[in-house]
């Protein structure tokens, strides 16, 4: 999923402080597993908001609401008449709900969270990264686990020098991700394919490629 | 074992001698007069001088201008490349760059993380790592060609070396590393400081059960601890270093105004003890901002006067 963490109230506040009629708008999906973001965390923000706003003596109306969704075009039409209320929207969706929604509506809108990364829930409180979306999945090769999101340097023949007690040389908190491919072909009785040289990676179907695009013709409405 | 490209370090290697280097780190300006004096101290005692590429993540002059300064000097330069900070277009053109200056070594590297430097908020590039850099340098020297495939008129002619740590997690696979580089293309490795030499022995029978120090020369990397500090800073502070707890106590044992001397003693003991493991080849005498010991450290070990080739 896509985890996301709320800014500061403080760079919030920045944003909206000049509007008159701001509505917050939670995504009660991807970011809400991780308990922010989502249309109870709107409503929570919306009530700190107001309560700086009385504490600033400034003038301005704040709403909540929120849909399942907001990368998706059908979940905005319940919605409609709040989000044409506002003046400007404070999304806490992530990136991706938060230019869509820009893309809908003529009106100014924030972010109120930064999206993190593509991540698990580990335990409850507890989300890591799992993938990039480099476009061109290879996580077979090793034992399962991604050398591109989990390493930091992306070492694709790893693991570089640094690797100490099973940690990464950037911090005793950050496992090694190549310790822990090593530790999965032995599991897997797998040890031998280490010493497979991995290839030069096509980087064209990550960032490095521009904006991606899927077009699904077989799943698309007959017009 | 015949020389396959003009470099005096894979010249003197392959007539059988022992082969020693040192490295020197570029400025954090842009005089040369440092790098100069640095080079002058130990050209004598060395066959090659590595020239390290923003070591440890901080901005420095870059290695290949101060290996074409070494050049110009009539000096021996391997030119150390990391992958962090450059994608695959720079790191083919700095090696044509190098290839222009006749520069014939060169030492793949992946590079310490940014975290540790002055750009900790920089990127990183990693387009390749550095079995993958091995890999562009030999397709370029061999075969002529570009990774895009286009000929390469004058191909560079280099000898192509990497890096090993015998001491990094997880050990169980560090001799099958060391065989990976070897299929990447690596012609000499030149190693993590030694300083655990039982560990480091132990490797090099892994490496010798398999061949593998007669497919590639490798150099075993020595750095003289100045002091206990020292001692217990690599010992603590430095990923992937391996340092005994009896290391730190000899020099701890020993008054403070002897210590640095101390630590070039215990160097030289190294450098004795690993002539004796089959398949060293070399010693790579990394003396960080204390290259006017190299020379002494050289001649105590019986490594000099350097071979003409």
């Amino acid at each position: 999923m896509i985890v996301g963490e709320q800014k500061a109230l403080e760079e919030i506040w920045e944003s909206i402080k000049d509007h008159k009629k701001v509505l917050v708008f939670g995504c009660n999906t991807c970011v809400a597993v991780c308990q922010q973001g989502g249309n109870k965390e709107a409503e929570i923000l919306a009530s700190m908001l107001r309560m700086k706003a009385t504490q600033n003596g400034v003038d301005i109306e704040i709403k909540d609401s929120g849909i399942e969704r907001q990368c998706e075009h059908e979940f905005f039409e319940k919605t409609e008449e709040e989000v044409d209320w506002a003046e400007a929207v404070l999304s806490t969706a992530c990136g991706i709900g938060v230019q869509f929604m820009a893309e809908k509506y003529p009106k100014p809108v924030y972010p109120g969270l930064n999206t993190t990364f593509l991540g698990a829930v580990e335990e409850l409180g507890i989300y890591t990264e799992r993938c990039q979306a480099c476009g061109n999945c290879k996580v077979g090769k090793f034992g399962g686990i991604c050398p591109v999101a989990r390493c930091a340097k992306r070492v694709l023949n790893g693991p570089c020098g640094g690797s100490t007690n099973g940690k990464c040389e950037i911090s005793k908190d950050v496992d090694c991700a190549w310790q822990l491919i090593v530790d999965r072909l032995k599991l897997l009785d797998k040890l031998d394919t280490y010493e497979e040289l991995t290839p030069i990676k096509d980087w064209s179907t990550d960032r490095a490629g521009g904006p991606r695009k899927l077009v699904r013709e077989d799943v698309q409405h007959d017009s | 074992m015949t020389a396959k490209t003009p470099s005096k370090l894979e010249k003197i290697l392959a007539a059988g001698h022992y082969a020693v280097t040192s490295e020197c780190g570029p400025p954090r300006g842009s005089d040369p007069a440092g790098i100069v004096e640095k080079a002058e101290l130990i050209k004598n005692h060395v066959d090659a001088i590595n020239i390290t590429d923003n070591q440890t993540s901080v901005c420095r002059t870059c290695s290949l201008a101060v290996c074409i300064r070494l050049k110009t000097m009539g000096l021996e330069p391997v030119l150390q490349m990391v992958t962090r900070d450059r994608n695959r277009i720079a790191l083919q053109s700095d090696i044509l760059g190098a290839a222009h200056w006749d520069i014939n070594n060169i030492l793949c590297l992946s590079g310490d993380h940014q975290s540790f430097g002055d750009c900790s908020k920089g990127q990183n590039v990693h387009d390749l790592d550095s079995m993958q850099l091995l890999q562009t340098v030999r397709q370029m020297c061999d075969e002529g060609k570009f990774l895009g495939g286009d000929e390469i008129k004058r191909p560079p002619q280099m000898f192509a070396g990497a890096a090993a740590n015998p001491f990094a997690d997880p050990f169980e696979i560090r001799v099958a590393r060391l065989a990976k580089k070897v299929k990447a293309g690596a012609q000499f490795i030149q190693t993590q400081c030694i300083y655990n030499l039982d560990k480091f022995e132990e490797w090099m029978q892994g490496v010798r059960d398999r061949g593998l120090h007669e497919q590639t020369a490798i150099m075993a990397g020595l750095t003289p601890m100045k002091s206990a500090g020292m001692a217990r800073y690599m010992k603590n502070r430095v990923p992937g270093m391996d340092v005994p707890d009896e290391v730190v106590q000899r020099l701890a044992d020993t008054p403070k105004d002897k210590q640095a001397e101390e630590g070039i003693k215990m160097c030289i003991e190294s450098i004795e003890r690993l002539k004796e493991c089959e398949g060293i080849r070399g010693f790579h005498i990394m003396a960080i901002e204390w290259e006017e010991k190299v020379p002494g450290i050289v001649e105590a070990a019986g490594l000099y006067p350097r071979p003409e080739v």
